[in-house]
């Protein structure tokens, strides 16, 4: 293999273009962004950056020394707009054709919106530092009243931090429990209720049927017919998969670049970080991850696949993520669901601090966090060792 | 080469990915801080470091030489 085009310059893609140079890799590597900044980490953009600590270039994700050992080839502030899976020829959109014997495709995702509040000034997704520095700079102006729409993660993080900001928000979630089809019932309503600690104004089991305004957003008009005054509107009700411009390349899409069980969409061609679907043997079932340690365990997995060969082990990560809300540090490892059984293992909701672990069909499948970071990690490395429900519940005696 | 790691505890947060990576080397306890075990752990665990370093989500641990 003597060149490798790299098609996505975030966090997935950067890893695995490091991975490439790690394992010893000497040949070209063609870097493809759609963004021009250079490489960038996105958690800090719904905390630090938002909350205006960090300024842009602490979350460069290499300094210049760094990006230099790399010998990357660049084609920043391109998108990818084709691909031929057989000759692992990438079109830009500007019409270059790059053929190499390796592709990496790390496109990443891209968040929904709200259909008709577009064009409206005042609204905003939040996936790019640009996006951010905008609703930092309208977060600057102390506006009167913050509306967020969706209460996942990210809508958490960016109530949390314009609470920490002094801004009034008001969060509206479609859903009666927050997170109900990630957390359960229980734990959902745990995350919820630490957002009223704070002085959020939570409104749950209830839509956006409008947003509202001239030029700029003036209302949110929620589906029980309630009219929100709002000044700034964030919308986090999450995001697609970039697969567009794999139109025809005769890869399989579904809702993700499909892959086999070690990273590979096709011969030569492998996927990593939010855009790539894969059968997580641990888990046996196909997931598709929107994690930060995903999109970096992944584009390693994905640059070792690209050079092995066939002999490699399938990618069966427990996927991790955290979320930094308030003085909280939220954290999740494995897959866990609604119809799960739930075991406090220390702690208490309502004190905040405490762990959970999931079980289902007889096995540990998750543990959550709540400023529990040892206890995760403790309960996510059984996760990983295929252990039992039991096993896991003699463990949480063990240590109590 | 011999190495020495390095972790800038103002920007920890004791996420213990480190932990999970390389458990010989960091050990996040009860009280929630991070602790290092081994401060020059050789080369037998330098592929464990070197990702320790990558996935700590606040790039808060580096190597130095000797």
């Amino acid at each position: 293999m003597k060149s490798v085009t790299v098609v996505g310059a975030s966090l997935a893609g950067m890893r695995a273009a490091e991975s490439l140079r790690r394992e010893g890799f000497d040949g070209t590597i063609t870097v493809v962004g759609d963004e021009t900044d250079a490489p960038y980490d996105r958690p800090p953009l719904s905390k630090q950056v938002l909350a205006g600590e960090w300024e842009p270039q602490r979350i460069a994700l290499y300094d210049d020394a760094a990006l230099a050992d790399l010998r990357l080839t660049w084609r920043l502030g391109t998108r990818a707009a084709g691909f031929e899976a057989d000759s692992r020829a990438v079109t830009l959109a500007d019409g270059e054709r790059l053929a190499a014997d390796g592709v990496v495709i790390a496109t990443g995702a891209r968040t929904r919106t709200l259909r008709g509040s577009e064009d409206l000034a005042g609204v905003y997704t939040l996936r790019t530092l640009a996006d951010s520095l905008a609703i930092r700079s309208e977060f600057e102006a102390t506006p009167g009243r913050v509306v967020v729409v969706g209460a996942g993660f990210i809508g958490a993080e960016v109530a949390a931090t314009a609470r920490g900001r002094g801004l009034d928000v008001t969060m509206v979630e479609m859903a009666e429990t927050p997170l109900e089809r990630v957390l359960g019932a229980l734990l959902g309503r745990v995350c919820a209720e630490v957002h009223v600690d704070h002085g959020v104004d939570l409104r749950l089991g209830v839509g956006v049927a409008a947003i509202g305004g001239g030029h700029r957003v003036e209302q949110v008009v929620l589906t029980d017919g309630t009219r929100l005054d709002a000044d700034v509107v964030i919308v986090g009700v999450g995001v697609i998969p970039n697969t567009d411009w794999l139109e025809g390349s005769g890869l399989q899409i579904d809702n993700g670049v499909v892959c086999d069980e070690t990273c590979l969409a096709a011969p030569g061609v492998v996927a990593a970080g939010d855009v790539a679907r894969w059968p997580n043997r641990l888990f046996g079932q196909s997931m598709r991850v929107e994690h930060w340690d995903n999109a970096i365990e992944q584009g390693m997995a994905a640059a070792r696949r690209l050079l092995a060969g066939d002999a490699v082990e399938p990618f069966t990560p427990v996927p991790w993520f955290w979320s930094d809300q308030y003085d909280r540090k939220i954290q999740l490892a494995g897959r866990s669901g609604p119809d799960d059984e739930v075991q406090i293992v220390t702690g208490s909701p309502a004190e905040r601090r405490f762990a959970a672990i999931y079980g289902r069909a007889g096995r540990i499948v998750a543990v959550l966090g709540f400023n529990r970071p040892r206890h995760v990690m403790q309960y996510r490395r059984l996760i990983a060792a295929g252990a039992s429900w039991d096993e896991a519940l003699e463990f949480a005696r063990s240590q109590a | 080469m011999s190495y020495r790691i390095v972790v800038d505890f103002d920007l920890c947060e004791s996420n213990a990915i480190c932990m999970q990576v390389a458990p010989e080397v960091f050990e996040v306890r009860d009280d929630d801080f991070l602790y290092i075990l081994d401060e020059t752990p050789g080369d037998d665990l330098r592929g464990k470091v070197d990702e320790a370093v990558q996935r700590c989500p606040k790039q808060a641990i580096s190597l130095a030489e000797g």
